[in-house]
């Protein structure tokens, strides 16, 4: 390892080892801080690293979470129930970033209220490598762009659906990280096969040089190895996961067996 | 943006979306601006609000509350529009929209109920399947508009979440619209939102103001001392205050609810509050937040400013010293609920006797026109429990 490594760099080197392991896509767990409860959410972050993952997401509660659906909603609600706010968020980050790349997901209304310099600065002092914000769209982003830049740090944008070609190769070329391709038209949650999977995935892949993982709906590892199968570098799993952290009397073992399910179906 | 509308109000404003939406603000806001400018479209829309809405609404010098404050007071009578308020004006020229865009769903929110009627109403009207978010809490206190929703044929959907008022009804919408994009259009009830909705809804809103300009004018020879309106998202006011704005003499002033006292925390009031602005549902604007950047829940006895953002235009107006932002508690809104009633024989609104109750009890003034954005028989159970009155017929 050089001395000085980005988080740009630690991402793209955790979807190039990947497939160099064999594996046919990343696999990136999400995870929400602070639920269950703050001390099983970390539990799950070790037991994430432990089942497999490449990267990790991890998810900042926030109260008004409008890309997510009930699942991750209700997850959002109850880990701030427990009092879980920001740092306390970010430190499952700092105990797990020496071994995968820590991708942090939060809402743009907890980095304004920290403050846009603050929360970079804060991303970096615990190892974080990128940073997802779902209701930033590329004009609302260059400030936070350019703040992450300058900290080597990624700002992985969002594609979906929707999005026409014009716009895709805008946000491509902004791409840091990976780029982030929702595979469906709605919000995050569990569904059914995709069968319009390849060719987002190739849409996707046409407009960016960073890598393409894909997210919303992949909850099984059925799903995941469909989705590698259909060109994706990365797999992001949510709901599924956070599902079971909910459900699972020891949430943490549950999940590491979760994660090495969908993990040995990438290969 | 010489092709688009006003994205940003000052430092307000924006559009703080999921990507899957971004593409349908853009197509929202092309097709409005081409609507706008098609004199066809223009005509319809004003056909339909003359002779189906019954505009222009009168402008009512009420004066029994003259004699009381010691000056006049005029009040625009959007409580006399067909649905009973103010969201008629929006949700008719929306919906025409919609039409034009081909888009046979819609979807809205609701807090009152009265964007939901006024939405249902148009719906019905124009042939177009419709679906009202509505909170749970309000659902109870507003039970006369869900009925009203339900017989003009559309779908009234629950939503449980949060304190199941204004806030979590907008954020159901918006996952609704993000899941069903394609042949559905959200018809946002108030001048908040992610642009292009806040210069849609006041430039839809807008005839409000334009209407009471001229007729005060008509009336006194001159323009009004102050304009007063209430301000949940700031539909009503915005419409009102527009055609004042260059009028540097005339006051403009937005009553926010202070629910149980804003020292109690327990209040709807981001404007008058003040603090560092924040994002909540797709715009930049005051809002109620803690220090980490949670939204708070607002309180407000009036479903319809019971609501922790604000329009940005509104924190604009604000910030530029243009428009001043105060604010009434549930009492003094209820006081005035009863005593407008007893005194001109109009039961107001909860929502517009904010209004009210802050121009009788702040009299410094010469002239007022104040905005009575709806009529108040939505609130009758709900204002006559808290009044803690008892009909003499009950049983």
């Amino acid at each position: 390892m050089s001395a000085i490594v980005t988080g740009s760099e630690r991402i793209a080197e955790a979807f190039e080892s990947a497939r160099a392991n064999g594996r046919r896509a990343a696999l990136m767990p999400y995870l929400m801080a602070g639920y269950p409860d703050l001390e099983r959410s970390r539990a799950i972050a070790r037991a994430y690293v432990d089942g497999g993952a490449d990267l990790i997401e991890l998810g900042i509660p926030f109260s008004d979470p409008l890309a997510d659906g009930p699942v991750i909603h209700a997850a959002d609600v109850a880990a701030l129930a427990t009092g879980v706010r920001l740092d306390a968020a970010l430190g499952i980050a700092r105990e797990v970033a020496g071994e995968v790349p820590v991708v942090v997901m939060c809402y743009v209304n907890v980095i304004l209220a920290r403050g846009l310099e603050r929360f970079a600065d804060l991303l970096a002092s615990v190892g974080a490598s990128g940073l997802i914000v779902p209701d930033l769209p590329f004009e609302e982003a260059p400030a936070a762009l350019e703040a992450l830049d300058r900290r080597g740090l990624a700002l992985v944008p969002l594609v979906a659906p929707t999005t026409p070609e014009e716009r895709l190769a805008q946000i491509g070329e902004r791409a840091r990280g990976f780029l982030y391709t929702v595979s469906v038209t709605g919000t995050t949650g569990e569904r059914g096969a995709n069968a319009g999977l390849p060719e987002i995935v190739a849409r996707a892949r046409a407009h960016t040089d960073v890598p393409v993982a894909v997210g919303f709906g992949i909850g099984t590892p059925q799903q995941a190895s469909a989705a590698a199968a259909a060109g994706a570098d990365g797999v992001i799993v949510g709901t599924r996961l956070v599902r079971a952290a909910g459900d699972a009397a020891d949430p943490a073992t549950e999940l590491r067996a979760l994660v090495r399910a969908f993990a040995q179906a990438l290969g | 943006m010489s092709t688009g509308v006003q994205h940003r109000f000052g430092p307000y404003g924006g559009q703080y979306v999921p990507e899957t939406l971004m593409p349908a603000l853009t197509e929202l806001e092309a097709a409005w601006v081409e609507a706008w400018a098609d004199p066809g479209f223009r005509a319809r829309l004003a056909d339909l609000l003359h002779s189906y809405v019954g505009r222009p609404s009168p402008l009512y010098l009420a004066e029994r509350i003259s004699a009381e404050v010691g000056h006049p007071v005029y009040l625009k009578r959007e409580d006399l529009n067909h649905t009973g308020a103010h969201k008629i004006n929006n949700a008719l020229g929306q919906t025409l929209l919609a039409q034009r865009m081909g888009k046979r769903r819609i979807i809205a929110e609701t807090g009152a109920g009265q964007h939901g009627v006024a939405t249902a109403t148009a719906c019905a009207l124009l042939d177009l399947e419709c679906v009202v978010y509505m909170g749970t809490e309000d659902i109870r206190r507003q039970l006369p508009n869900v009925q009203r929703m339900e017989l003009l044929g559309a779908r009234v959907e629950p939503v449980q979440a949060g304190a199941r008022t204004l806030k979590e009804a907008v954020s159901a919408a918006i996952r609704d619209w993000v899941t069903n994009v394609g042949d559905t259009h959200y018809i946002l009830g108030t001048a908040a939102g992610p642009a292009p909705y806040p210069a849609i809804v006041r430039d839809l809103q807008r005839i409000i103001g334009d209407e009471a300009r001229a007729q005060i004018l008509e009336r006194t020879g001159r323009l009004p001392e102050r304009v007063i309106a209430c301000v949940g998202g700031g539909s009503n006011a915005i419409g009102i205050f527009t055609p004042f704005v260059e009028d540097a003499g005339v006051r403009l002033i937005g009553i926010e609810p202070a629910g149980e006292g804003i020292e109690t925390g327990r209040h709807g009031a981001p404007l008058t509050v003040g603090g560092p602005g924040g994002v909540l549902h797709g715009s930049y604007s005051a809002i109620m937040q803690d220090e980490d950047g949670q939204i708070l829940e607002a309180h407000s006895i009036s479903a319809g400013l019971d609501y922790p953002g604000s329009g940005p235009e509104h924190a604009w107006l604000r910030d530029q010293g243009r428009a001043t932002y105060r604010a009434i508690t549930d009492r003094e809104a209820l006081d005035a609920f009863a005593r407008v009633a007893r005194l001109e024989g109009i039961i107001p609104a909860l929502e517009s006797a904010h209004a009210l109750a802050w121009t009788m009890a702040n009299r410094d003034s010469e002239l007022d026109l104040v905005c009575l954005s709806g009529r108040g028989d939505k609130d009758l159970a709900e204002a006559l429990d808290k009044l803690g009155h008892r009909s003499e017929h009950a049983g």
